[in-house]
C-alpha cells in the first residue's frame, strides 16, 4: 500500500513544452511513471518524444484516463491550470510551481477542499510512492521502497530526510511535499492521517519550518489520532524574526511561528524531536524502538 | 515589499479612502512651504522610513528629536524637517544601526475622539484574508493580542465577495460606532478590504484608525506592504519601491534571482532550497557556530547565478569560511561543481570552502570538485560538513 499514487497512476503533465516541465516528464517517466501525455494549449496534436500532448485537460482525460496531474506553467497561470485540472476531474493535482500569488490561491484552496480532488502544492516538490510513482522534481535514485511515510514543507529537506532514511534501511512508502507557501492544498494533518491508515506505513517523519501554525495544528491532531512513531524537525531554528526565509510562508512574525514554539507543541504530543537536520533518520529510529 | 506610509495614502485616495491633506518634503524650504499649503494652525512632520515606532524612536544625531512631531508653523516645520532629514532613525524596528531620513510627510492635524486599530493580513489557518479591528488604536497590536484578546474582534472574507454589510454592523456593535461613525466606518472597511485584494496586499495597517469629532473615520498612518509573487501584475506600485531602504546585499542577490538575507555570524552558506538552506544555519549553530546568511540558490540556479552568489557571501567582511551544500533535484551537483570551480578562479577566495555534495550527477560533480585542483574541503554528509566548516572558520580567525 501507499498514499495518494501507486503503480496504477495515470499522468499527465501541464506544461509539458516547457523547460522544466519537459525535463520532469521524461525524469518521470525514466523512473518508472505513467506518464500517459501533456497539455500545452495550441500544441494539441504534436508529442513529447511519443508521449501525447493535448490542448485541454478535459481532451487528455477522455483519451490517456489519466487520474494525476503535474503542473508546471508559469505562475500567473498556475491557479487556472488547477482549477482546468479541477474541471477535468482529476484526482490527485500536483503543482510544482513556485511563485504563485497567495490570492490566487484563497478560491483555488476553498474549491479543491469542496471537491474529491487533492491538490499537493504549490511549491512543492512532489510526491513519490519508491518502484512505483513518481510525480515530481525529486532525485529517483534516493528512495528506497520501505516503511516510512515522510511529509514535509520543504524540498531539498525531504531529499536529506529520505537519504537519512534509505541509508539506515529504513525506507519510505510515500513522501509528501506540501509545498513552502502560506496557502497549500494539503497540510500535514491530511497526510499524517493517511499514513495512519495506510497498513505499509510504519512510523512517519515529518519536516517543518518557522512560520504559521501548521505543526502546531499537526500536534494536536497526532495526540489525538495517530498511533504510529512519530518524528519531527524543524527548520528555521536560527532565523530571526519578520524576515523572509525563502519560502513564502516562513517567517517569524507578531512573534508567532518560531521555532521554540512548534518544537514544544511536538514535544507535548509525543513526538520524537530531531534536534540536527542529520539527526532525522535517527529521530524515527529511536521513536520506533521506543514502541 | 514594503512602502512608504505617503505611497500608501496616496493608494488610500485614490480608493476613495480617508486621508488627511498632506505634502512629501525632502527640504526644510519645502515642509515649511507645505505648511502653509495645508493652511491650518498645526500640523504634524513624519519620517518616512520603512518602520514602525517612529513616535517614539529618536535620532542618532540628535537624541531629543523624535520621528514623528506636531508642529504650529512653518518655521518649526522647516527646522524640525532640518533635524530629521539626511539624520538616521532608531525605533524599535530598525534595530540600534537605524534608518536615514530622505523624506517626510508634512500632514493636516485633525480633531480626533477615538483612536482604533484595523488592520487586513491572510489568516494561514482558515486559508483567507481577515480584517481585525480593535478599540485599542495607538496601542502596539502584538501587545493588545497578548493581553486584552477581547479587545481584537476578527471578519474573514473572501476576496471574491469582499466584505458584507453585515460584518461591518457586527464590528461596529463591537466598537461602539453608531450613526455618522457607523455609515464611515462601512465606506472605509469594505473599500479598504476590496484594495487589499485588488491591489494584491500582504498586510495593511491602520494605527492609529482615528474617529473625528463628527464621525469620520481617517487613516492616521498607514503600513502596507505587498506579495512579491503578485507584482507582475502591478508595475505602478513596483515603482514605489525604495532601495534605500533595503540591505545593499540582498537587492543584488534578488537582482540575481537569489533568495539572500545576511545575519551577523562567520560562516557563510550557499544552499539550494529554503527548508534545507534554514537547516544548514541551524546545523552550523548546533555545532557551535554562526552562520553569517541565508542563501538559496534555488532549484535552477546556472554557473553565472552561483558565481554571483559567491562573490556576494564573500562581500561581507565578517565572513571566515564558506559551506556549501547542495542536495541536487533540479539542480545538478555537475552545475554547482562547475560553478564552484569557475567561482574560485574568478572570484578569489581567501577563506576555506567546504563543500558538501548529494543528490542528481553527484559522482560526476565530486569527480570534476578532485580533478580541478581547487582547495575545497569535501565532506560527506551534513554532520561532517557542519563540523568542518566550523573547525576551518575557527582556525581562519586565528590565523
Amino acid at each position: 500500500m501507499s498514499i495518494y499514487v501507486n503503480k496504477n497512476t495515470r499522468v499527465i503533465c501541464q506544461g509539458i513544452t516547457g523547460k522544466s516541465g519537459s525535463f520532469h516528464t521524461k525524469g518521470c517517466r525514466d523512473y518508472g511513471t505513467q506518464m500517459v501525455g501533456g497539455v500545452t494549449p495550441g500544441k494539441g496534436g504534436t508529442d513529447f518524444e511519443g508521449t501525447p500532448i493535448f490542448d485541454t485537460v478535459e481532451e487528455a482525460v477522455k483519451q490517456t484516463g489519466a487520474n494525476a496531474t503535474m503542473i508546471f506553467v508559469p505562475p500567473p497561470f498556475t491557479a487556472d491550470a488547477i482549477l482546468e485540472a479541477l474541471d477535468a476531474g482529476i484526482e490527485t493535482i500536483v503543482a510544482i510551481t513556485e511563485g504563485v500569488p497567495v490570492l490566487d490561491m484563497v478560491p483555488v484552496y476553498r474549491k479543491i477542499r469542496a471537491s474529491k480532488s487533492v491538490l499537493i502544492g504549490p511549491n512543492c516538490p512532489g510526491v513519490i510512492t519508491p518502484g512505483e510513482c513518481k510525480i515530481g522534481i525529486m532525485p529517483g535514485y534516493i528512495h528506497k521502497r520501505g516503511k516510512i511515510g515522510i511529509v514535509s514543507r520543504s524540498g531539498t529537506l525531504t531529499y536529506e530526510a529520505v537519504w537519512q532514511t534509505t541509508q539506515l534501511g529504513l525506507g519510505q512508502t510515500t513522501c509528501v511535499g506540501l509545498g513552502g507557501d502560506p496557502i497549500v492544498g494539503t497540510s500535514f494533518i491530511d497526510v499524517i492521517g493517511r499514513f495512519q491508515n495506510d497498513p505499509e506505513t510504519e512510523g512517519i517523519l515529518m519536516m517543518g519550518e518557522i512560520g504559521g501554525s501548521a505543526e502546531e495544528e499537526a500536534a494536536a491532531f497526532i495526540k489525538q489520532n495517530v498511533t504510529k512513531p512519530v518524528a519531527a524537525f524543524i527548520a528555521g531554528r536560527t532565523a530571526p524574526p519578520g524576515k523572509r526565509m525563502g519560502h513564502a510562508g516562513a517567517i517569524i512574525s507578531g512573534g508567532k511561528g518560531t521555532a521554540e514554539d512548534k518544537i514544544a507543541a511536538l514535544r507535548d504530543a509525543g513526538i520524537e524531536i530531531a534536534e540536527s537536520p542529520a539527526d532525522m533518520g535517527t529521530a524515527i529510529q529511536r521513536a520506533m524502538k521506543a514502541r | 515589499m514594503k512602502i512608504h506610509e505617503f505611497q500608501a495614502k496616496q493608494l488610500f485616495r485614490q480608493a476613495d479612502i480617508a486621508v488627511l491633506p498632506s505634502h512629501v518634503a525632502t527640504t526644510p524650504a519645502e515642509a515649511s512651504a507645505a505648511f502653509d499649503k495645508l493652511g491650518g494652525s498645526l500640523a504634524v512632520v513624519k519620517a518616512q522610513i520603512h518602520a514602525g515606532g517612529r513616535g517614539k524612536g529618536t535620532f542618532l544625531e540628535n537624541p531629543s528629536q523624535r520621528g514623528v512631531q506636531l508642529v504650529r508653523s512653518a518655521a518649526e516645520a522647516a527646522q524640525v524637517a532640518q533635524q530629521m532629514l539626511g539624520n538616521t532613525l532608531v525605533t524599535i524596528q530598525t534595530g540600534p544601526e537605524g534608518k536615514k531620513v530622505n523624506q517626510i510627510l508634512v500632514e493636516a492635524g485633525c480633531d480626533i475622539a477615538r483612536e482604533l486599530y484595523l488592520g487586513i493580513v491572510l489568516d494561514r489557518a482558515a486559508s483567507l484574508p481577515v480584517l481585525m479591528v480593535s478599540t485599542e488604536g495607538g496601542m502596539e497590536i502584538e501587545k493588545v493580542a497578548e493581553e486584552t484578546p477581547e479587545r481584537i474582534f476578527k471578519e474573514h472574507f473572501e476576496p471574491g465577495l469582499g466584505l458584507q454589510a453585515f460584518q461591518v454592523r457586527k464590528l461596529c456593535k463591537k466598537l461602539g460606532l453608531s450613526g455618522e461613525a457607523a455609515k464611515s466606518a462601512h465606506r472605509f472597511m469594505t473599500s479598504m478590504c476590496e484594495l487589499f485584494v485588488s491591489i494584491d496586499c500582504a498586510i495593511v495597517e491602520i494605527n492609529p484608525l482615528v474617529v473625528t469629532g463628527s464621525g469620520q473615520l481617517i487613516a492616521l498612518d498607514a503600513k502596507v506592504s505587498f506579495d512579491e509573487n503578485a507584482m507582475f501584475r502591478h508595475a505602478d506600485i513596483k515603482q514605489f519601491r525604495d532601495l534605500n531602504e533595503e540591505e545593499p546585499s540582498e537587492v543584488r542577490a534578488g537582482n540575481a534571482g537569489l533568495s539572500y538575507v545576511k545575519l551577523d555570524g562567520n560562516i557563510a552558506c550557499l544552499v539550494n532550497g529554503a527548508g534545507l538552506a534554514m537547516s544548514t544555519m541551524d546545523i552550523i549553530k548546533y555545532h557551535g557556530g554562526r552562520p553569517a546568511n541565508f542563501l538559496d540558490v534555488g532549484g535552477g540556479a546556472n554557473a553565472e547565478q552561483v558565481s554571483e552568489a559567491f562573490r556576494i557571501i564573500l562581500d561581507d567582511k565578517n565572513v571566515q569560511a564558506v559551506l556549501v551544500n547542495i542536495f541536487g533535484g533540479i539542480m545538478k551537483c555537475t552545475t554547482i561543481a562547475k560553478a564552484l570551480i569557475e567561482a574560485y578562479q574568478n572570484v578569489g577566495f581567501n577563506v576555506p570552502l567546504v563543500v558538501r555534495l548529494e543528490g542528481t550527477e553527484v559522482e560526476e560533480g565530486k569527480k570534476l570538485l578532485r580533478e580541478s585542483g581547487v582547495a575545497i574541503v569535501t565532506a560527506d554528509g551534513l554532520t561532517d560538513a557542519a563540523k568542518k566548516v566550523v573547525a576551518a572558520a575557527s582556525a581562519h580567525s586565528k590565523a
